[in-house]
């Protein structure tokens, strides 16, 4: 029943573009926000909460972007180039900081994502400063494409991944690495008496989750065509672990659903308002004290996790 | 030699009471209440923002400009009389006993909507108001001229930490904190208002927060973003103190003022990351900060 209420649901994303064209712009930029919100849904698990996600999620996004201007121009070699300079990026960073917990994970998330931020916004001379860099449309297996038609390959090519990554995730989640997880949160030291390494658990959640965080931002440059230092701001960050909060960090699905809210209630409130900020912080408090679940939580309350 | 030394120490000394400031609220009321308020730079901002519209009203009236100084720690009382009752009443104590990760997570909602209320009530442009500062004119020491009002944030520091201090160490309400902050139920179960307590603790939080950022609009002004570096900056010095400690705070804003001073001196570009790199030396070597420890937090 589950599977083909998902199948269902990836079909209707496949096919509303095909009914509304405007929509495939800010779906191709909810599934890579899903991705990076899945990669902060998966340290939440372990209770470890990471505002400076959106390190990552740039980190991977500039890498395109250098590689583009190297001369690498290949949709698929610069996409897993990027993600694993993201991973690269997460694991120096990550062994540094899953000795942390609670107050001190974040705030030093926070602390070396504004640092990343800044020397983005400050080095002119390699970044382009707060103009950003561009990133140009590439090559689809040798195919040279019009721009349109390449965003067009790159929704479905994100909605295909969405699938496929969402999976192995899931399968990820469900293996004993990805419940040793659940267990650091409850109670760590039980975990280690019983031999089990939460370093390693935590520094290979760490990895994923900012190879996922990295997919996200590849496509979102691939899909804006600019890279700006503002992917890596703390307000990005915050988004992230609002969407993973919102779907919930139950189950895979939540990211997805918790993005694709957003990202439509985005495009429909800066017709009305240019205050989001207000609005993110008010949903999120909201969320939190009074569905801890997430959107996902109410409709697979099984396997629903809360905070 | 001795030339080249005094003005740096000087300088370091006093970007480090800027920085402790923004610092002493944030360890204060983690050191009471056990929670991190992640828009604790969003106060320091709305602080600054209220003295800098103050000054310049009274600037604009022509009343005599020495009203400025009063401006100043009256805004700060006002930011804290309005936001510290407010917040701490109608969110933070919905989260006492909550995860970590719940608590950061209401804070940084609260962080986000104090954001943008101030973006639209002050706008996106920046405020200067340097009126206190010109006031006070400049001292000439060892041939390198000094602004007064810089003196005066040292000592302004001084008087902070040793007021706190004797707060804390001298006065009935001091007493109180001290027992709700070495064992809060029992503290409660000898009938101490614990409610109280954490309503004064969080306003005097607010107040000194709203005072930082009072004290530093004259000298660098003010503009939008101040307040989340100014969280991330709070909390790299409270961490580097160790978590709820006021003289550990004090001692940490030393540390980041000289390093943030020497990277001015040698290599400008890195001044931004300077204190960072002063956390993560320090936090590698410490995790809990230099005062911090594992078992008991104290003030």
């Amino acid at each position: 029943m589950r599977t083909v209420t998902a199948a269902a649901a990836v079909l209707v994303l496949a096919l509303l573009p095909v009914a509304a064209p405007w929509l495939q712009f800010v779906l191709t930029l909810a599934i890579a926000k899903g991705f990076a919100a899945l990669g902060v849904a998966v340290l939440l698990r372990a209770g470890l909460i990471s505002i400076g996600h959106a390190m990552f999620y740039a980190a991977s996004a500039y890498g395109v972007a250098f590689l583009a201007r190297a001369g690498v121009n290949d949709l698929g070699l610069l996409l897993i180039l990027s993600v694993l300079g993201g991973a690269l990026v997460g694991a120096v960073a990550g062994l540094f900081l899953v000795r942390y917990r609670a107050i001190f994970f974040a705030m030093l998330n926070l602390a070396v994502s504004m640092v990343f931020y800044a020397l983005c916004a400050k080095l002119y001379g390699v970044t382009g400063g707060t103009d950003g860099m561009p990133v140009p449309v590439p090559a689809v297996f040798g195919v040279v494409l019009g721009e349109p038609a390449f965003k067009s390959v790159l929704f479905y090519l994100s909605l295909g991944l969405m699938v496929l990554i969402g999976l192995a995730v899931q399968r990820y989640l469900n293996s004993p690495l990805g419940h040793a997880l659940a267990a650091v949160h409850t109670n760590e030291i039980r975990l280690e008496y019983l031999g089990i390494p939460v370093w390693a658990v935590l520094l290979i959640a760490y990895v994923i989750s900012a190879a996922l965080a990295g997919l996200g931002g590849a496509i979102a440059g691939f899909a804006i065509g600019r890279v700006v230092p503002d992917f890596a701001f703390w307000t990005a960050s915050g988004h992230l672990v609002l969407i993973a909060v919102l779907g919930g960090i139950g189950g895979v699905p939540g990211a997805f659903i918790g993005a694709l809210f957003l990202e439509l209630l985005h495009s429909a409130a800066v017709t009305v308002t240019d205050s989001w900020n207000l609005i993110v912080g008010v949903t999120l408090i909201i969320v939190i004290m009074f569905m801890p679940q997430g959107v996902y939580g109410l409709l697979a309350r099984k396997e629903a996790a809360s905070l | 030699m001795l030339n080249a030394v005094i003005p740096l120490l000087l300088d370091s000394l006093a970007s480090a009471a800027l920085i402790f400031f923004a610092a002493v609220g944030l360890t204060l009321v983690f050191s009471v209440l056990r929670v991190l308020n992640v828009a604790h730079g969003s106060l320091y901002s709305i602080g600054g923002y209220v003295a800098a519209s103050i000054c310049l009203f009274i600037a604009s009236r022509q009343l005599n400009p020495y009203w400025s100084f009063l401006a100043l720690l009256f805004s700060a009382v006002c930011v804290a009389a309005i936001f510290g009752p407010l917040i701490e009443r109608g969110l933070i104590r919905w989260t006492y006993g909550k995860s970590e990760a719940v608590q950061i997570l209401i804070t940084f909602g609260l962080f986000l909507i104090l954001e943008d209320l101030q973006r639209v009530i002050f706008g996106v442009q920046s405020f200067y108001e340097d009126a206190p500062m010109r006031l006070l004119g400049t001292t000439s020491i060892g041939g390198v001229v000094y602004l007064n009002y810089q003196i005066l944030l040292i000592g302004m520091a001084f008087l902070i930490v040793i007021g706190l201090r004797l707060l804390i160490n001298h006065t009935r309400l001091g007493r109180l904190i001290t027992a709700v902050v070495t064992d809060r139920e029992m503290a409660q179960s000898i009938g101490i208002d614990t409610n109280r307590i954490f309503i004064l603790a969080f306003s005097l939080g607010v107040f000194l927060a709203a005072l930082g950022g009072a004290l530093a609009t004259p000298t660098s002004g003010i503009a939008p973003g101040l307040g989340a570096d100014t969280m991330v900056l709070a909390f790299a010095v409270a961490a580097i103190g160790g978590l709820g400690q006021i003289e550990g705070a004090a001692l940490a804003s030393l540390i980041v003022g000289l390093a943030r001073v020497l990277a001015i001196y040698l290599a400008p570009s890195l001044d931004a990351v300077a204190p960072y790199a002063a956390m993560l030396v320090v936090l590698l070597i410490r995790p809990y900060g230099l005062f911090g420890s594992v078992a008991a937090r104290r003030i």
